[in-house]
């Protein structure tokens, strides 16, 4: 940690007052009222010299963080993350913060893009275009440089619990100390004096020599002159003084006075309302509308017939909302109309028989290794379309006239957002202006801007300025799910019980790619993928594909230790020698969660571990089976994220995530009938309340291992230990979820 | 037009009768700290006090609550401006994450420590589960219920 993973030593290209390093970038510039402002842009893997292929990589996010320091010796920190509820504003400022000395207390913290300072700093453009002639789409402010990169990137900003594994260290810490360092090389010119002869705290230099101290800002322009340091060096985790302390949030108190502004909230002067109700049956186009009875209601300005979906523009959302039930819509009939769930799964079963395989993962030979085997196992498993449930239904608002469009809303891709919102309207980027809020959930819902689009559109075929506001059914229904998996698994187990082989093949790779593999050492593996899907739109879900793959390996495992006779503490932990953070990991959870203690009768315990994101989670579910459905009576959860920068933070992400994943193995499931959706609202799309919620421990481990992420790692581990649970206390083994209709009635 | 108090100012909202409030409450008077979320009284985002009770504002038609008096969110801090012992227990347990259920939780469970200034696991599970929390802050907000009833009655308030 005291070295930049993202700023290694070849140096592709040299600027004044800006640099290439072969993953990163930083630089320093002046901007208006002599503020000092330093970037850093990083890009995960490797890059290429052509920008062409830099920006195009598959699979590839662009990252940047900047620091304002203004000569009156405000800080501002620019954070290229929206805020739903996961902190970052708060992990990450405190990241840059550390390795910068700056006064926390003062810390401004702000949320890129879009501010105006950035007008006049070359150092964006250059950034942007590798020095290259400026193309049309990059204009003049931050957010305009960096959209003709995501235009190519198709940039997910906030997801993938990138935000501190690498925005964190690549972006914020190394802007911090290259700020600092730029700081010192000032003053010490200034003062004359040897720059190791100088130290920094609370946003200030002191020459304890002479006694002389000076806010950074006073340094702010002559700073700007120098070279940034390709290196800048980072603190050892030992002298941390933020970093790993839990600091309170900076967005919670706006959060209990009701001040807080979601997007949903945005005012604009002479704003009507809308809704929508798109075809219930994903892709299908209207075929026909008679709006005539919902124009002549009260309130209703406008309905417009969308092609896929209509809209209705009121004085207000309830109007709005009534009109939808007066609309005569008929839809163009398609294959997916007849589809049903039966079907659906029936399909994947056909594709796993006889689809085209392609390999995931592989070690050894799986047919060789099964020669000395005294056993087969086979097992399948499926889990359903879910659907995010964002507290916050969807909404933006948008006002589009003379040539311009000006968007309020809350996205978890501010720039790909605009950029879409550009393209559909057919504008140049530069005239397209986003404001973002806070999000009300995000889950990886607000990585897709269809309801921004929607909000542009309407406001575009009214003439008004529009909030769009999708009613809860819609939010339900028009979501981009987690996919639906079916898995098939088989091993070949030795005398002693242990697996020789691991086969498994699924019908959606889905990502991230590590999430199939299995983390036990078995000698001889195959992991395959054959695609099979339907009409029904996709889309990330918190920790993306690792709770489909999550539950199907630690269900699996759990079978082969059942099958040996063996514990399934024990068991993992047996294979998993060799791997000593997972161990580690795995007994902190046994210990939280008193694994082999005497349980009331209808009481059981299950166990799982699951990487993702880099973060290592085990977790311990009692449950509670006396009345024929589970009940969660307790969850320990042990985590390894390498280094939690706000561990009470990290903790209420473990909460979170374990209450979001139990949610989905009790009750999530989205089916289709004809084709369309069945769920619509929290009556038939159950979320976990107080009253079924368990008592939640978690320990926190650190470790060596690179800087985990937090949103989602909570996630995936939950079902199966649930679902090896409820084994455990009934010897009913749960294949497929959500956990019901078990058929178990109560205990006598 | 519909005559009623909202955080102790009387006020007339000229909507249609059966508006729901959290419609008028936002769109008429600017008060977006009440949330929408389900419209049919599943998640408790909307919850206001009409005469101090709790209400699902999404499902109660302006008309209903004529002549009454409404508080929302905004209506519930101290008279000096101080956080409500709930808010500040809120804030001390970091209880927010969205933040988008929280107006809401904090109106029920008011309206919990009022009724029943010590409230068992049972109370607590009883008043707030009409509650959803997507983000599941659950044994949070539990704790800063807890916490919340002793500074009450510490504060007498």
């Amino acid at each position: 940690m005291t070295k930049s993973p993202d700023v290694e030593t070849k140096v592709r290209k040299e600027k004044k007052k800006g640099r290439w390093t072969r993953r990163g970038f930083i630089g320093a510039g002046l901007v208006a009222g002599g503020a000092l402002v330093v970037g850093v842009a990083i890009r995960p893997g490797d890059r290429t010299d052509d920008l062409e292929k830099y920006v195009a990589g598959e699979g590839e996010h662009l990252l940047a963080a900047w620091v304002k320091i203004s000569e009156d010796n405000t800080i501002t920190a620019i954070i290229p993350h929206g805020e739903m509820g996961q902190g970052i504003h708060t992990a990450l400022s405190a990241m840059l913060a550390e390795e910068m000395d700056a006064d926390w207390d003062a810390l401004d913290v702000i949320e890129a893009p879009a501010e105006k300072d950035y007008a006049n700093f070359p150092l964006v453009r250059e950034f942007a275009t590798g020095g290259k002639k400026v193309p049309g789409f990059v204009f003049d402010t931050l957010n305009g440089a960096m959209l003709g990169i995501a235009k190519k990137m198709d940039m997910q900003i906030t997801g993938g619990s990138t935000s501190v594994r690498f925005t964190g260290t690549g972006a914020m810490q190394t802007a911090g100390a290259a700020a600092r360092e730029l700081i010192l090389k000032a003053a010490a010119k200034s003062w004359d004096v040897p720059v190791g002869s100088l130290r920094t705290a609370k946003s200030r230099v002191h020459h304890d020599a002479s006694n002389r101290s000076a806010p950074y800002g006073e340094f702010a322009a002559a700073a700007s002159e120098m070279k940034p340091n390709l290196h800048p060096k980072l603190k050892a985790r030992k002298d941390y003084e933020l970093m790993g302390k839990s600091l309170p949030r900076r967005d919670i108190p706006a959060k209990v006075d009701g001040t807080a502004n979601f997007g949903i909230d945005a005012k604009v002067d002479g704003m009507k309302y809308a809704t929508v109700m798109a075809a219930p049956v994903h892709g299908q186009m209207i075929a026909s509308l008679d709006a005539s009875a919902a124009e002549a209601m009260p309130g209703v300005i406008s309905v417009h017939n969308m092609g896929g979906y209509v809209g209705v523009v009121a004085e207000g959302y309830w109007p709005a909302h009534q009109a939808l039930f007066a609309l005569d819509v008929e839809y163009v009939t398609s294959d997916a109309s007849a589809l049903s769930q039966e079907q659906l799964f029936a399909q994947y079963g056909a594709a796993l028989d006889t689809g085209e395989r392609k390999v995931m993962h592989k070690a050894g030979d799986v047919a060789k290794g099964a020669e000395g085997a005294v056993k087969t196992i086979e097992a399948e498993y499926a889990v359903p379309y879910l659907a995010h449930a964002c507290m916050e239904p969807m909404n933006a608002t948008a006002w589009v006239r003379d040539g311009k469009a000006d968007i309020w809303c809350g996205t978890q891709n501010p720039l790909g957002t605009r950029m879409a919102v550009a393209k559909a309207l057919e504008f140049d980027a530069e005239n397209v202006t986003l404001n973002t809020a806070f999000m009300g959930g995000g889950f990886g819902r607000r990585a897709i801007p269809d309801y921004v689009l929607q909000a542009a559109e309407l406001s575009q075929a009214s003439g008004h300025p529009v909030k769009l506001i999708w009613s809860r059914e819609e939010t339900t229904q028009q979501d981009h799910f987690r996919p639906a998996v079916l898995g098939r698994f088989k091993a070949a187990v030795g005398a002693d019980g242990m697996p020789l082989t691991w086969e498994s093949v699924f019908n959606h790779e889905g990502e991230p790619k590590e999430a199939s593999d299995v983390c036990y050492n078995i000698p001889n593996k195959k992991v395959e993928v054959v695609e099979s899907h339907s009409h029904t739109r996709l889309g990330p879900w918190r920790s993306v594909d690792h709770t489909q793959h999550g539950y199907f390996t630690e269900s699996f495992i759990e079978e082969l230790a059942h099958a040996a006779g063996k514990d399934g503490y024990e068991y993992r932990r047996a294979l998993l020698s060799g791997k000593p953070r997972f161990v580690k990991v795995l007994d902190a959870a046994a210990k939280l969660g008193n694994w082999g203690e005497d349980l009331p009768s209808g009481q059981a315990k299950g166990i799982s571990i699951v990487e993702s994101f880099e973060t290592i989670c085990a977790q311990v579910v009692t449950v509670d089976m006396s009345d024929g459905d589970p009940r969660v009576v307790h969850v320990a959860c042990a985590a390894d994220p390498g280094f939690a920068v706000n561990p009470d933070g990290f903790e209420a992400q473990m909460q979170s995530g374990i209450i979001y994943g139990l949610t989905a193995a009790l009750y999530g499931e989205i089916s289709l009938e004809d084709g369309a959706v069945m769920q619509s609202n929290f009556h038939d799309y159950e979320i976990l309340r107080m009253d079924e919620s368990p008592k939640i421990d978690t320990i926190i481990l650190e470790s060596d291992g690179r800087l985990g992420g937090g949103g989602e790692p909570g996630t995936p581990p939950i079902a199966p230990a649930l679902a090896n649970a409820v084994f455990n206390a009934t010897g009913k083994r749960i294949r497929k979820l959500p956990i019901r209709d078990l058929g178990l009635g109560a205990a006598s | 037009m519909v005559q009623l108090k909202i955080n102790g100012q009387p006020t007339n909202l000229d909507v249609a009768p059966d508006t729901p409030l959290l419609w008028a409450v936002r769109e008429q008077l600017g008060l977006t700290g009440t949330k929408f979320g389900c419209g049919i009284a599943m998640c408790g985002a909307c919850t206001v006090h009409v005469n101090g009770e709790p209400v699902r504002s999404c499902s109660t038609a302006v008309a209903d609550v004529e002549g009454e008096n409404v508080t929302t969110i905004e209506g519930i801090k101290n008279a000096d401006g101080t956080l409500h012992a709930v808010q500040q227990a809120w804030v001390d347990h970091q209880v927010p994450q969205c933040g988008y259920c929280q107006s809401g939780q904090i109106m029920s469970a008011v309206a919990l420590l009022r009724d029943t200034p010590n409230p068992t696991d049972a109370d607590i599970d009883t008043a707030m589960s009409g509650n959803i929390c997507r983000c599941g802050m659950y044994d949070r907000i539990r704790a800063a219920i807890k916490t919340a009833a002793q500074t009450s009655q510490v504060v007498g308030g």
